[in-house]
């Protein structure tokens, strides 16, 4: 690559050739303030459509003013990034996007983290020059996923993590000129479209056009009532990110904090979605070998690669685009899906509640998760199995509403003995995980040797699709992982050509897994973050005494007790499900 | 058709055309044709250009006239469509603007048989460039 | 039946007319019958005849003799002299006809006409669905020109010579785009067709697919030779089904003939062409957001860099041209850079179509050499201002343009000129303006098109001209204030200054250069709360004058809002405020009480 040199604000850089102006101004420490621009690096995800023109700068010689975020450096090129003409310009266009949003901070739900609002103050505007029409479009609520579109700006990020990244397809620019918007096609409901609620859109969103269905005043409500034992469960990746909304660096563990904190709030028991995740290594372990020993014997009715089916958004992905082979996936529940009837059929029998007497929360860093607990196959009498689910955020200020002192509270732990987990289990949350902790104990029950070395380096990163090869005393098994649907569909279009050589695939649908999850704490396209949130979960797996699923006192117990065997009677009962063809139907309006 | 196979071939085809043609020519040799070119761009098919057309055909025919109507494109007087184009055999084209159905009866009347001009005359105002 | 041997026909143009043209007819009318010529000869009049300078002319038939600045007292001299003794009058002759020899001219005894038609060579002309009347005028030899003759850098090397340049708008030197094209490696290349034509009231790119679609196939089989590609893509607007019909015909036909498909004139060179069609949205005529469209995605722009030229259709190199500058090229290869470059002016070459539209006699497309005035286009070729009416201002450029004023009308017509002018050439777009026009709300009018036509993308464009439009809308209701001027000028500079593509980098042309040209209207409009051009509905105010009024409470009555008061058999008073100008009033008052302020 050449190098070229030239002048920003006066001072001299060198850069490649192909680097955009605002990255070449970063590197000597001038900030070219941005909106549309989002890029999560490490991930190849970029979002450049040279939209919002907040990052015009001006390049002497040039006719009008060039954005920076989508303009390549040029040899000699003379950049002012602040000149009067420039802020003149980018200010009157701020102005220009106000004028088009709804004036709602005070109850906005994206108040305080909006990037618009931060922008507004960024660049002073303290009146809005422009009045007149705005752009009004109904709203819309799905189960996980509140459009208030009146609130987009067009900047288009969650189209292209929808389609881009994800390749679901939901969303997409519709209308021109003034009531250009992004929304499903022929503007239906989401509901209608082939979303998966990943609320990767979500995540990204500038400002409070998506957010998520919030449920914390429904969990308030059952915290109320003293007819109701109200039990929660707390998905492995919550603890690594949680901290960040109250002002702790990314990637601190605030397990003992996130627990005294839901006891605060008065949860009758604090339960952890790990010890759900272990119980899931039992039965998708099982499955795994249950398939392979089966096909190492020449059965040609085996399905092969298995296919994780922990993670809701991808669930729904398949069944949207991959309904020809719903029978490729594991059968298994996700842990948020076993924890419920687990709670409520087991644990609570157990203490005589009645099941409508008790309520099930889950915190989760993910928004499909939502329309996970609303699905029918995970009720009884119309009763789900998890009543409520919250994302992290949403937890987050449940915390605050309660004058709660984060980070003042002291460490506790969670109740048993729905509680207990393994290191197997923390790793559910980066991507890779799910597939090591399987192996973790796949291995040991295949070979019936102890695994000495429990972590399984090949399977960890961040590169998109990831591919190995384990030893399973002298059988090699192959291993696919694939984080983003994006990649997911890559690995599933060679499955259904026939061309898979892999045993066992993992597929999460968020980026970096759901440690990157829709319902995390807004991560502003800093992949440092992740990087740091996917350490601390190896750092909570590595500090565990016990790291194989298998191994856990209570899961063992549970079986003992309750369940029998894995893949028994009661497990296909309470643990497993089957899938839906929603190939059809997407956009059709009834 | 058999394809062209050659610039030759091309240039063959062309001289024969030319002749047998005689498009856009000042016909000059003593032969009756008269040649009638309806502007027919969709603008002029909007004024009924058509229906001119037609009429033209249907009145050469019952009249026994010896006239070869045949569409074109447009001639450019959209304040005056339909427009239409006659060359009669020694004389120049005319090109005559705002023809109507009755118009064109008086065309026919008129000049194609008596050689006396109608209202509406657009002067060919353009020059066009040779395709010698 | 003797039949009519001499014509003398009479322009009838506005010009001419009022100089008297009337009187030259009736005049010779009158001579023909009182010499009993009237078996023979035949007075008419006729349209205009383009040479308004010259007028009033009479032409006679069959000799073509053009008799220039004819008085009516001349009359006697021409029927006796031409007619009745055949000698022509030669005082009254044209001459001097510095008649360019590279031009054919079957009409040469008149004067040098001011269109020249390069484009539009064919159309009027040939029969388009058929390819035969094309070959005979020469159709087809420059694609076998440049195959048996001539390299691809030699071709572009014509096309660099002629000074040919981008008839969409833009102005890019085509040889230049070409050459571009050319030197990206890839292993497939595209050529397209711009054919989305979208400026209001413009249709110059219509009417060349709709007269002589061949022309278009062979530019872009050369274009394809040039460039290195041998699929070409015509991107067409839906709403033109006449043209994408006959470039079907004319598509199947030059397959037939062997000019299209695999070895074309059995040079081993293979192009063939394939059509798609456009939704009709004016931002699709934009490169990027055209390549876009025919991928089958939202039809919006990206930023550019990469142009098209190394990253365009699917991906490949893409060449887009215009269909007008497509028209030329086949008569460029065939008449050499040096015909083509030897018209027009230094910097802009060749000639332009304009469809002149608006307030002008002879609406309609003309082709005009590059460097003609907008004065000789709009009082010669255009036959002057409707009704008799001053002329105002021009537009061109379509909604990107700007407005021409009086003291425009001498400059030469290039791309150049126009822009320092404060226009654009654009594609041809004319549309003329008369004192009834209203400035601010012509301008108005301009923005809610590219309100309309906007893609959304770019926030300056999709909020900024909204915001744009609802100010003009306060100016032309009487509600804005000074302030608002000022708010006006620095929004349009920055929608100019910061929108993503050509379509909102040229939106506030029109708000700008009417406030250049006639910022006293905008004026009027906030301070006076006047309309000088009578347009501006919520301006104008019924006045019922007391002095004619008697009372009879008609007008009352017939109000639709009950704005009117009075007593019976007294003077009745308009409330202002509740006045929607319908007009009732004025039209039932049997007393002429009722005026319009």
């Amino acid at each position: 690559m050449e190098m070229v040199k030239l002048t920003i604000d006066g001072k001299p850089v060198e850069v490649e050739n192909d680097t955009t102006i605002l990255k070449a101004a970063k590197t000597i420490g001038i900030d070219i303030p941005t909106l549309c621009y989002f890029q999560l690096k490490d991930m190849n995800i970029e979002n450049r459509p040279g939209g919002c023109r907040i990052c015009v700068v001006e390049v002497v010689g040039r006719r009008n003013l060039a954005p920076a975020c989508s303009t390549n450096v040029a040899k000699d090129m003379v950049v002012n990034t602040h000149s009067i003409r420039v802020l003149n310009a980018r200010r009157t266009v701020l102005e220009l996007i106000l004028s088009d949003h709804p004036a709602e901070c005070l109850t906005c739900a994206k108040s305080g983290y909006c990037e618009l609002q931060t922008m507004a103050q960024q660049l002073g505007v303290r009146e809005l020059p422009f009045q007149g029409a705005q752009s009004t479009y109904r709203k819309d609520t799905s189960p996980a996923i509140i459009r208030d579109v009146d609130k987009c700006i067009m900047c288009r990020r969650c189209e292209m993590m929808c389609n881009d990244v994800q390749t679901v397809g939901a969303l997409s620019a519709v209308n021109r000129g003034f009531m250009a918007v992004v929304a499903p096609a022929f503007e239906m409901n989401l509901e209608k479209s082939p979303c998966t609620y990943c609320g990767q859109c979500v995540s990204v969103c500038p400002t409070g056009a998506l957010t998520e269905v919030d449920h914390s005043r429904n969990v308030i409500n059952s915290l109320a009532d003293p007819t109701k034992t109200v039990v929660v469960q707390t998905a492995p990746a919550v603890r690594a990110a949680l901290g960040e909304e109250f002002g702790l660096a990314p990637g601190t563990l605030v397990t003992g904090k996130m627990v005294a904190a839901l006891r605060r709030l008065g949860f009758n028991y604090v339960f952890d979605t790990d010890f759900a995740a272990d119980l899931t290594i039992m039965e998708e372990g099982s499955e795994l070998l249950d398939r392979l020993t089966r096909y190492l014997k020449g059965d040609q009715s085996v399905k092969l690669p298995i296919l994780t089916s922990c993670c809701p958004g991808w669930v729904n992905f398949f069944e949207h685009n991959f309904p020809d082979l719903m029978d490729v996936p594991s059968t298994a529940k996700s842990p948020q899906q076993m924890f419920g009837p687990i709670a409520k059929e087991y644990f609570g029998k157990k203490l005589g509640i009645e099941r409508k007497n008790m309520i099930v929360v889950s915190i989760m860093p993910c928004l499909a998760k939502k329309y996970e607990c609303q699905r029918d196959e995970f009720k009884v009498n119309g009763d789900p199995d998890v009543n409520f689910s919250l994302s992290t955020r949403e937890l987050a200020h449940l915390i605050k509403l309660a004058n709660i002192d984060f980070n003042s509270l002291p460490d506790e732990d969670f109740d048993n003995p729905l509680g207990a987990s393994t290191g197997a289990a923390a790793i559910f949350a980066n991507t890779g995980g799910v597939i090591e902790a399987a192996c973790r104990t796949a291995y040991e029950l295949y070979t019936g040797k102890k695994l000495e070395k429990v972590e399984f380096d090949e399977l960890r990163g961040l590169e998109s699709i990831r591919h190995a090869t384990l030893d399973f005393n002298g059988l090699p098994i192959n291993i696919g992982i694939a984080h983003g649907l994006g990649n997911a569909r890559k690995l599933l279009e060679d499955v259904r050509a026939g061309k898979s050589q892999f045993h066992a695939i993992e597929i999460m649908a968020c980026p970096g897994g759901c440690i990157g999850g829709g319902g995390q704490p807004f991560h502003h396209g800093d992949s440092e973050i992740i990087k740091q949130r996917a350490a601390a979960i190896y750092r909570e797996d590595a500090g565990k005494p016990i790291r194989k699923s298998h191994e856990n006192p209570f899961i063992i117990e549970l079986y003992k007790e309750f369940l029998g065997k894995p893949l028994g009677e009661k497990s296909h009962h309470l643990l497993h499900t089957h899938y839906f063809d929603k190939s059809a139907g997407t956009f059709v309006d009834e | 058709m058999e394809k062209i196979k050659s610039l030759a071939d091309l240039k063959k085809m062309q001289e024969t055309l030319r002749v047998k043609n005689k498009v856009g020519e000042m016909s000059t040799d003593t032969d009756s044709l008269i040649l009638v070119k309806v502007a027919m761009a969709t603008c002029g098919i909007a004024s009924g250009a058509r229906e001119v057309m037609e009429v033209f055909i249907e009145e050469f025919a019952k009249r026994n006239i010896n006239a070869s109507v045949k569409q074109t494109g447009c001639m450019g007087y959209c304040y005056a469509e339909p427009t239409i184009e006659i060359t009669k055999p020694g004389n120049e084209p005319i090109t005559f603007g705002y023809v109507d159905l009755k118009k064109a009866i008086r065309i026919i009347d008129k000049y194609v048989l008596n050689n006396e001009l109608v209202d509406g005359i657009i002067p060919v105002n353009y020059e066009t460039i040779d395709h010698k | 039946m003797a039949k009519i041997k001499y014509h003398m026909l009479v322009c009838g143009g506005t010009s001419c007319h009022a100089s008297n043209s009337e009187d030259i007819l009736k005049n010779l009318q009158d001579l023909i019958k009182i010499k009993g010529l009237d078996t023979d000869v035949q007075a008419i009049k006729t349209g205009c005849f383009g040479f308004c300078d010259k007028g009033p002319i009479v032409k006679m038939m069959p000799d073509n003799t053009f008799y220039i600045q004819v008085k009516p007292e001349d009359c006697a001299e021409i029927i006796e002299e031409h007619i009745i003794k055949g000698k022509k009058v030669d005082r009254l002759l044209y001459q001097g006809t510095a008649s360019k020899e590279n031009l054919s001219n079957s009409n040469n005894t008149g004067p040098h006409k001011k269109q020249i038609r390069i484009a539009l060579r064919n159309c009027g002309v040939i029969n388009p669905e058929n390819i035969e009347e094309y070959i005979a005028r020469n159709g087809y030899q420059a694609l076998g020109k440049v195959l048996t003759e001539l390299t691809p850098e030699a071709t572009i090397e014509i096309m660099k010579k002629s000074g040919l340049r981008g008839r969409g708008g833009g102005g890019f030197p085509t040889g230049l785009k070409w050459e571009i094209t050319r030197a990206v490696k890839a292993d497939q290349k595209y050529v397209v067709c711009n054919a989305d034509e979208g400026d209001p009231g413009a249709f110059m790119d219509r009417s060349v697919l709709e007269g002589d679609p061949h022309t278009v196939l062979e530019a872009m089989a050369i274009n394809g030779y040039c460039t290195g590609a041998d699929k070409g893509v015509i991107y067409i607007r839906a709403e033109y089904p006449l043209a994408v019909e006959r470039l079907k015909i004319a598509m199947k036909q030059a397959r037939e003939y062997g000019l299209l498909g695999q070895d074309i004139l059995g040079t081993g060179f293979n192009f063939d062409i394939e059509i798609r069609y456009g939704a009709g949205a004016f931002v699709c005529g934009e490169e990027t957001a055209l390549i876009h469209s025919m991928e089958g995605l939202r039809g919006e722009p990206t930023v550019k860099p990469p142009f098209p030229s190394e990253s365009g259709f699917l991906g490949k190199p893409t060449n887009v041209n215009n269909v007008e500058t497509y028209a030329n090229i086949p008569a460029i290869i065939n008449k050499g850079a040096d015909w083509f470059a030897s018209i027009g002016t230094e910097k802009s070459k060749g000639t332009k179509v304009f469809a002149l539209a608006g307030k002008i006699n002879n609406v309609g497309l003309i082709e005009v050499p590059m460097g003609i005035t907008l004065r000789e286009v709009i009082f010669e070729i255009g036959g002057g201002i409707k009704n008799g009416r001053t002329f105002k201002a021009v537009q061109t450029g379509g909604p990107s343009g700007g407005m021409l004023t009086e003291k425009d009308l001498d400059t030469p017509i290039d791309y150049d000129n126009l822009i320092a002018a404060g226009s654009m050439m654009g594609s041809g777009g004319m549309i003329v303006m008369d004192e009834d026009d209203c400035m601010v709300a012509m301008a108005k009018f301009y923005l809610e098109f590219t309100v309309e036509e906007s893609c959304g993308k770019c926030s300056p464009c999709r909020i900024g001209n909204k915001r744009l439009y609802e100010m003009l809308e306060k100016v032309t209701q009487g509600h804005a204030v000074m302030d608002d001027l000022d708010k006006l000028r620095n929004l349009s500079h920055v929608i100019k200054d910061t929108s993503l593509c050509g379509l909102g980098q040229t939106s506030p042309n029109p708000v700008l250069s009417s406030m250049d040209n006639f910022y006293h209207e905008y004026l009027e409009h906030v301070g006076n709360k006047k309309c000088r051009a009578g347009s501006c509905k919520s301006l104008m105010q019924y006045i019922i004058n007391a002095e004619n009024c008697i009372g009879c409470t008609l007008c009352a009555r017939n109000c639709p809002v009950d704005a009117i008061a009075g007593e019976r058999k007294q003077a009745h008073v308009i409330d202002q405020e509740k006045c929607i100008k319908c007009g009732a009033c004025m039209e039932k008052c049997k007393f002429n009480a009722i005026f319009i302020n």
